[in-house]
């Protein structure tokens, strides 16, 4: 084949014929190494699928805990437009405000719409009564979504009623007020959210990664073939090749805390014991994943890219970067599975919402379980021979 | 040696893909024995011995060593045996001792520091007990390897070409090594490819394409071919090595250094053809066939 000059590689002491022979080892050593070669048609794949439709920056579906002082007409029919709504789901109704207060804190509602009493007479009145939405502000972007929503759905909603004798009451601005309150976050700051959830993210990386290499290297450097004629077992290889991170993980766990505190001045409002046993918990759940990975992958270069598989969705599906009650319902699953979307509810709990051990064992006991999972899996993995 | 069998397997096979690797392989080796296990690179001697201590599972065949059932009871197995891989198997970013006490611990071992202590006095490794095991020359890291397959005492030891790329006096003094634990009732199975080593082995098993051609005690070995050879001294042999090629009477002309060696199935015609193609040049028979020729 004649090349034009500009492609004259001889001149250069180039060949294309060596370029070719390389190029097609690597194609030939690519499609060898299956898993890699899976990972990466499926990556784009999976992630645009995962990602493309799970994550909402427009949040709907928002958890709602409704405090009704006031049972009339206008009331009701603001509620059966909520319930119609697709930004809120109503996931109870209350009459007191301590029941209110509890499902904020545990997190089972994201909000609380409250009607107070007499809303309806002196909104007649023109008095303009006013409507109390209390928002979980420690994760400021998915209360911000929610604040912005419930005006649009507080206008619709009303908008029927106001109709006929009370079609005077259809103006703008509208014949309420909408008060918001934040909780646990008053300043709506994104590094209270911020900086408590980057534990979990640099936890899951560092934790997860370093593990995952534990016994491919082993076996590509052939000390694998050692230690299987040694009559160390399996779990033995587990817990000596992790327990040594744990101590990186407090570590690690010790210098956000340092920084949270000084830099950022994140006030520490919960229970230090609930802290420790969740931080614990999550830094085992994670070297339990590393190693599991580490039983699948046969080479350190595969172990790294299972290891960054499991970390976007870690990051995009655990209500990190987006709100996780905005998500569908099957990606929330993916989210529940994940440890990191327990760590971090775990901690927004206890570092923001002044939450104690028995606020947070909703996410423990998954915590537990994933962890337990995960180790099982793995030991089922080793591979005591070299088959 | 005794009767008791240390190592007795059979009809062991094993495929990698479609490739039979090792087929219907049997082995019994006795008690104090220093068997060795003969063949070309990737005849299956390696998949053999990683099937005898439990590191592959072998598809079809049955067998036990020490009394243990190599398809159920490999821990109890791997508890009493040490193997040295072909391939340098321990941490090359550990030091000499740092490896030695690792395995140690692995076999839960008393008294670990005077065992390391004695271990590397022993294989003479005291020195450099500081040093990291990936900068060591081959010949000092086949004692490494072999001090920790011995660490934990065991009876049997597999060592897979354990000389391989070993100078000669570090390949003597493996040899002495092996022989005194032979003598203190340690049975060992040694894979090799040279034939000087074969031939201090109390029995030899030769496997070629994964099937065993030849099994009996080394003294019985030429016999039991009906092979005569001659070994044939002096210079210039290459004329004469050309010479013997030619000849019909002579099978097989093979170069070993200094000296040719001249095989045939037939003793007599052999002889002649030694005589009369090597003159000149100085030639001895083999152990049936004693003559000299000046
Ligand atoms: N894990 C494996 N996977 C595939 N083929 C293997 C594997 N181990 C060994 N083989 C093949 O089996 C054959 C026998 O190998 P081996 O037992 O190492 O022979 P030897 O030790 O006598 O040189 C070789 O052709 C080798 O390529
Ligand atoms: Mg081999």
């Amino acid at each position: 084949m004649k090349l034009p000059a500009l492609f004259s590689l001889p001149a250069l002491d180039l060949s294309w014929a060596r370029i070719a022979a390389v190029f097609l080892k690597e194609l030939v050593q690519m499609r060898r190494d299956k898993l890699t070669f899976g990972i990466m048609v499926a990556m784009p794949i999976v992630q645009l699928i995962l990602f493309g439709y799970a994550i909402n920056t427009d949040p709907r579906h928002m958890p709602a805990v409704i405090e009704m002082r006031e049972d009339g007409p206008l009331t009701r029919a603001f509620l059966a437009s909520l319930h119609a709504s697709s930004y809120v789901d109503i996931v109870a109704i209350v009459t007191t405000a301590d029941e209110a207060d509890r499902m904020l804190r545990s997190g089972e509602a994201n909000f609380i719409i409250s009607i107070p009493e007499g809303f309806e007479r002196r909104l007649v009145r023109g008095e303009t009564p006013q409507i109390l939405l209390a928002a979980d502000a420690s994760d400021p972007i998915a209360a911000g979504g929610a604040i912005a929503a419930i005006e649009r759905v507080a206008q619709q909603a009303f908008a029927p009623s106001f109709q006929g004798p009370l079609s005077g009451l259809a103006r703008a601005p509208p014949p309420y007020e909408i008060v918001v309150h934040r909780r646990f976050n008053p300043a709506g700051e994104s590094a209270f959210n911020i900086v408590p959830a980057l534990l979990g993210i640099i936890l899951t990386m560092t934790m997860v990664m370093i593990t995952s290499i534990s016994l491919t290297r082993e076996s590509e450097r052939g000390t694998m073939e050692n230690l299987l004629a040694t009559p160390v077992r399996p779990i033995e290889v587990m817990i000596g090749k992790t327990t040594p991170y744990i101590a990186i993980g407090a570590i690690q766990v010790g210098i956000v805390l340092v920084m949270a505190t000084f830099l950022f001045r994140i006030p520490f409002t919960g229970s230090p014991l609930a802290f420790t046993l969740g931080t614990a918990l999550f830094i085992f759940a994670n070297l339990m994943l590393g190693y599991l990975i580490s039983t699948i992958a046969r080479t350190q270069m595969q172990a790294m890219q299972t290891t960054f598989f499991v970390f976007l969705p870690s990051i995009l599906m655990s209500g990190f970067m987006f709100p996780f009650k905005a998500m569908p319902h099957w990606a929330q699953w993916i989210g529940e599975a994940l440890p990191i979307t327990h760590f971090l509810r775990i901690v927004r709990e206890v570092v923001l919402k002044e939450a104690g051990l028995a606020d947070i064992v909703n996410d423990l006991g998954p915590l537990a379980l994933i962890t337990l999972v995960l180790a099982g899996f793995a030991l089922l993995r080793f591979r005591s021979t070299l088959d | 040696m005794s009767d008791e069998l240390v190592i007795d397997v059979t009809g062991l096979t094993k495929s990698f893909g479609a490739r039979k690797v090792v087929d219907n392989f049997d082995l019994k080796v006795p008690r104090g024995a220093i068997y060795g296990f003969l063949g070309p690179n990737g005849s299956g001697k390696t998949t053999t011995i990683r099937m005898v201590c439990g590191l592959l599972k072998p598809e079809a065949g049955q067998g036990r060593v020490l009394g243990f059932d190599v398809l159920h009871e490999s821990l109890r197995i791997k508890e009493r045996v040490g193997y040295m891989t072909q391939k340098f198997s321990l941490y090359e970013d550990l030091s000499i001792r740092e490896n030695l006490e690792f395995i140690a611990r692995l076999y839960g071992l008393d008294r670990r520091k005077a065992r390391v202590d004695h271990a590397l006095e022993d294989l003479g490794l005291a020195e450099r007990q500081t040093q990291l095991a990936g900068k060591l020359s081959g010949g000092w890291k086949q004692r490494l390897a072999l001090a920790a397959c011995m660490i934990h005492e065991p009876e049997v030891l597999l060592l897979d070409e354990p000389t391989a790329g070993v100078d000669p006096k570090a390949r003597r003094d493996f040899w002495d090594a092996i022989r005194r634990y032979a003598a203190q009732g340690v049975t060992t199975l040694v894979s090799t490819h040279y034939m000087d080593e074969a031939v201090q082995c109390d029995s030899i098993a030769y496997i070629a394409y994964g099937k065993k051609l030849l099994d009996s005690h080394t003294a019985d070995i030429p016999k039991q071919i009906g092979l005569s050879a001659w070994r044939i001294e002096g210079r210039p042999l290459i004329d004469v090595q050309h010479a013997l090629e030619a000849d019909p009477r002579v099978e097989l002309v093979a170069r070993f250094g200094a000296a040719i060696h001249a095989c045939a199935r037939e003793p007599v015609p052999l002889e002649a053809a030694v005589r009369s193609r090597a003159s000149g040049a100085s030639a001895c028979g083999d152990q049936q066939n004693r003559g000299r020729l000046r």
